[in-house]
């Protein structure tokens, strides 16, 4: 297998600690849309953002300084 | 003595600090069908339980105006204390 990881035997959550403080997007089940930078997440796929902006449907509703978002809402997290 | 709790009060390593650095301050809380509070954080636990004081709730409802448009409606409505079950939160913002 010459795609994937860059090493053999990562797990998931491996990748989420790489990619702490990194900015990313994250898409809830609703659908809505938040882009910021990582700064902790936790076994439930709870997540902490900053400087954090919220898209529904594409547009840009809201701006937090900082966001707790609860792990159970959490479709993907994606590394920009 | 040595407790395993030493990070410091201040410093964010998992997501849960956040909202413990938000204890007795303004916080935002999303929750699921379209509700927002906005209200002064009392206590939580880790399945997000909130305590809230002084809370204004916002409803969004989705109608048709007499030409078939939607229209939101918002519905605000103050609460003096209120209990948040978790699992109806998505997210929880400290109000600067």
């Amino acid at each position: 297998m010459e795609n994937g990881a860059s090493s053999e035997g990562k797990d998931p959550s491996a990748f989420l600690g790489e990619i702490i403080g990194a900015p990313v997007t994250v898409k809830l089940n609703s659908g809505v849309v938040y882009k910021g930078e990582l700064q902790s997440v936790d076994g439930y796929m709870n997540i902490a953002l900053e400087k954090s902006q919220e898209y529904v449907s594409g547009q840009l509703t809201r701006s937090y300084g900082d966001a707790f978002i609860r792990g159970n809402n959490v479709l993907y997290i994606a590394a920009n | 003595m040595a407790d395993t709790e030493d990070v410091g009060s201040s410093s964010v390593s998992e997501p849960l600090d956040l909202v413990r650095l938000s204890l007795d301050e303004i916080v935002f809380v999303k929750l699921r069908g379209d509700r927002e509070l906005k209200g002064r954080l009392h206590a939580y636990d880790s399945h997000c339980n909130l305590v809230l004081g002084d809370v204004e709730e916002t409803i969004y409802v989705v109608e048709d105006d007499e030409n078939d448009q939607e229209i939101i409606r918002t519905i605000k409505k103050q609460e003096e204390m209120l209990f948040v079950r978790g699992d109806s939160v998505v997210l929880i913002s400290p109000q600067a």
